[in-house]
């Protein structure tokens, strides 16, 4: 497959507007203002996008529930927040093609009205943000930003909005919260943002990855992008492999791409010794395993293992990896993350912690496996947001194929491996 | 106490939102840039520009991570991420290494003032793993020799 959101990875001029024009960027915008703004919600629809942010949501679904009233404020918030462990594909694109996010990001605005759009990134990301506003200064002079875009009568403005360390403003009503000045902490659904957003006002959150891939749908036609995977969540997808492998990095393939093709063959196989266990999707994505190697990496064939695609980064682990570990730092991590609103996830991510923080020094103690799965079971299914339930879902994915492990390591006070 | 230039780009940062509060993550990191720190005066000064309480701004900067408020980090803050990619490819090695070669441990700032050594949670870049992040840059594809040069440059540097 030719690459579309990577096909400038490796273009050191890319991120300059002269060389992004050059290979033909801005041509979807502006094919986009000869449709009627239904038409691209439409075409977006048929394409069949669902959302790379992790929950796979149909992208033209989601910017048809935005209200029509031309007279009221809309905005688009893109989620550059890449916090998910294992996850460094939007980091790709922004730093070496940032004109194909904001021309998907102008071209999903025109869709749904949105008049002031907002990146929000990671403020880690530094160098990101600022090759993020200086290309948003060459658009603007350029005309693809600002009053009358192109002639269109289609008005816009972008700004880029650095977080400040907090995973937890990924989650799209923590991002408003944030953006808005507040502490990230996740508020209630409904009201869902596509009604009460940003400032109050209808918003549309996307990936960053989801809007990048706006203006090749527009360039190709719905039946381009269909075709491509799998019919029920087709397109281009970036999986991000890391770990051990001896070609980690971004690989750009048909969504649906088997998992064992990925480690295999793109990302040159393991290293150090044999598989052991691949998470697929970022860190919250439970464990796949040798007899799993054949799944097809896309949200619902993934669900179908219980697992997620989420992100798509794969994490590889070979054989001398100890699983108790594993299980320290992902909770480790959800501990340190959660943002204390509710007492399961905050309590029960920090007790789990503790009890494998003393298994892996080798002080555990017999039930300390059996207490680990008990306090999953008080946090599963009652917590505000995602983020509790993401965390008993890693640590349980991870138990139902490596138990004897942590069973051992009560035992031994040491790692089996 | 913030610089005249820094309240000059606060009050440009502000034209970008609706609310005057939503400019108060800007504003904080505009306050910390010079002297990676926020002091209590700054968030004073930030309240009062920004029309909200100071609670308000003191409430958020805490909140996170990246702000360190009324926290003296050394010059050169270097964080090592130690999630599970990075983990996998030896960052416990790189966080050893360079406490040895610093001689404090994490958590800790050398006696100069010149480097504080922190640990991170994933930074973004796990296809480069093991990698650190120093001050606003990120060091990939970290071995034992790479590091030493890094430390190397930042201790010529004054
Ligand atoms: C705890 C948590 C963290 C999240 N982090 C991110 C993130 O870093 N980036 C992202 O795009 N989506 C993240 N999401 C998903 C967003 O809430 C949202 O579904 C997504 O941005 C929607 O964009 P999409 O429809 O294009 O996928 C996170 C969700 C949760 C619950
Ligand atoms: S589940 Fe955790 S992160 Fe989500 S709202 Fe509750 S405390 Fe915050
Ligand atoms: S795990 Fe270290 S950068 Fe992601």
């Amino acid at each position: 497959m030719k690459p579309i959101l990577l096909k400038n990875q490796f273009n050191p001029e890319a991120y300059k507007v002269e060389s992004y024009v050059a290979g033909g960027g801005y041509e979807s915008l502006k094919k986009a203002f000869t449709m009627k703004p239904d038409d691209i919600i439409q075409l977006v629809k048929d394409s069949g996008l669902r959302g790379r942010g992790g929950a796979g949501f149909p992208t033209g679904l989601k910017w048809s529930f935005i209200p029509k009233d031309p007279t009221m404020q809309k905005y688009l918030a893109c989620n550059a927040d890449e916090g998910e462990p294992g996850t460094f594909k939007d980091r790709g694109i922004i730093n070496n093609d940032p004109h194909l996010l904001i021309e998907g990001m102008t071209i999903a605005s025109f869709a749904f009205g949105a008049s002031v759009s907002y990146i929000y990134i990671r403020g880690e990301f530094v160098f990101g943000a600022r090759r993020l506003e200086a290309a948003i200064a060459e658009a603007y002079e350029k005309g693809f930003l600002g009053e009358n875009i192109m002639g269109s009568g289609f008005s816009h403005d972008m700004y880029v909005h650095c977080g400040a360390g907090a995973y937890i403003c990924g989650e799209e009503t923590a991002l408003i919260d944030s953006l808005e000045g507040r502490r990230g902490t996740p508020r209630i659904k409904p009201p869902f943002p596509a009604i009460e957003g940003l400032n109050s006002k209808p918003t549309v959150i996307n990936n960053v990855e989801t809007l990048s891939t706006v203006p090749s749908i527009i360039k190709n036609g719905a039946k381009w992008f269909a075709g491509i995977g799998p019919e029920k969540c087709p397109g281009p997808k970036i999986y991000g492999v890391s770990g051990h492998v001896q070609k980690p990095g971004l690989y750009e393939l048909p969504m649906g791409t088997p998992i064992r093709e990925i480690i295999f063959n793109h990302a040159g196989g393991i290293k150090g010794g044999t598989f052991k266990a691949a998470i697929p999707g970022g860190i919250t994505a439970p464990m796949l395993v040798e007899k799993d190697l054949d799944t097809r990496m896309d949200f619902d064939s993934l669900a179908a293992k219980q697992s997620m695609l989420g992100s798509g980064g794969v994490i590889v682990m070979n054989n001398s990896t100890c699983m108790v570990k594993v299980a320290l730092i992902t909770n480790r991590f959800f501990s340190h993350e959660s943002c204390g609103k509710c007492t399961p996830c905050r309590e029960g991510t920090t007790w789990i912690t503790q009890i494998l923080k003393r298994m892996e020094d080798g002080e555990g103690r017999p039930g300390d496996t059996a207490e680990i799965e008990r306090l999953c079971g008080m946090i599963f299914g009652r917590t505000f947001c995602p983020l509790g339930d993401g965390a008993t879902m890693a640590i349980r994915g991870n138990l139902a194929h490596f138990r004897d492990e942590f069973i051992y390591h009560e035992e031994h006070g040491r790692c089996k491996v | 106490m913030l610089t005249e230039e820094a309240k000059k780009a606060i009050k440009e940062v502000m034209k970008r939102y609706k609310t005057k509060r939503a400019a108060v993550m800007p504003a904080l990191t505009i306050a910390q840039d010079d002297v990676r720190e926020v002091t209590a005066e700054d968030m004073l000064e930030i309240a009062e520009m920004l029309e909200i309480q100071p609670v308000i701004v003191n409430e958020v900067a805490k909140f996170y991570t990246m702000y360190n408020v009324q926290r003296k980090v050394g010059k050169y803050h270097i964080e090592v991420c130690h999630n599970i990619s990075c983990n996998l490819l030896q960052a416990e090695r790189i966080i050893a290494h360079i406490e040895n070669r610093l001689n404090i441990k994490v958590g800790g700032t050398t006696t100069d003032g010149k480097f504080t050594l922190s640990t991170a949670e994933c930074l973004g870049s796990c296809g480069t793993a093991p990698m650190m992040q120093i001050n606003d840059t990120y060091y990939e594809d970290l071995t034992e020799t790479k590091v030493n040069d890094i430390l190397a440059t930042l201790k010529s540097r004054d």
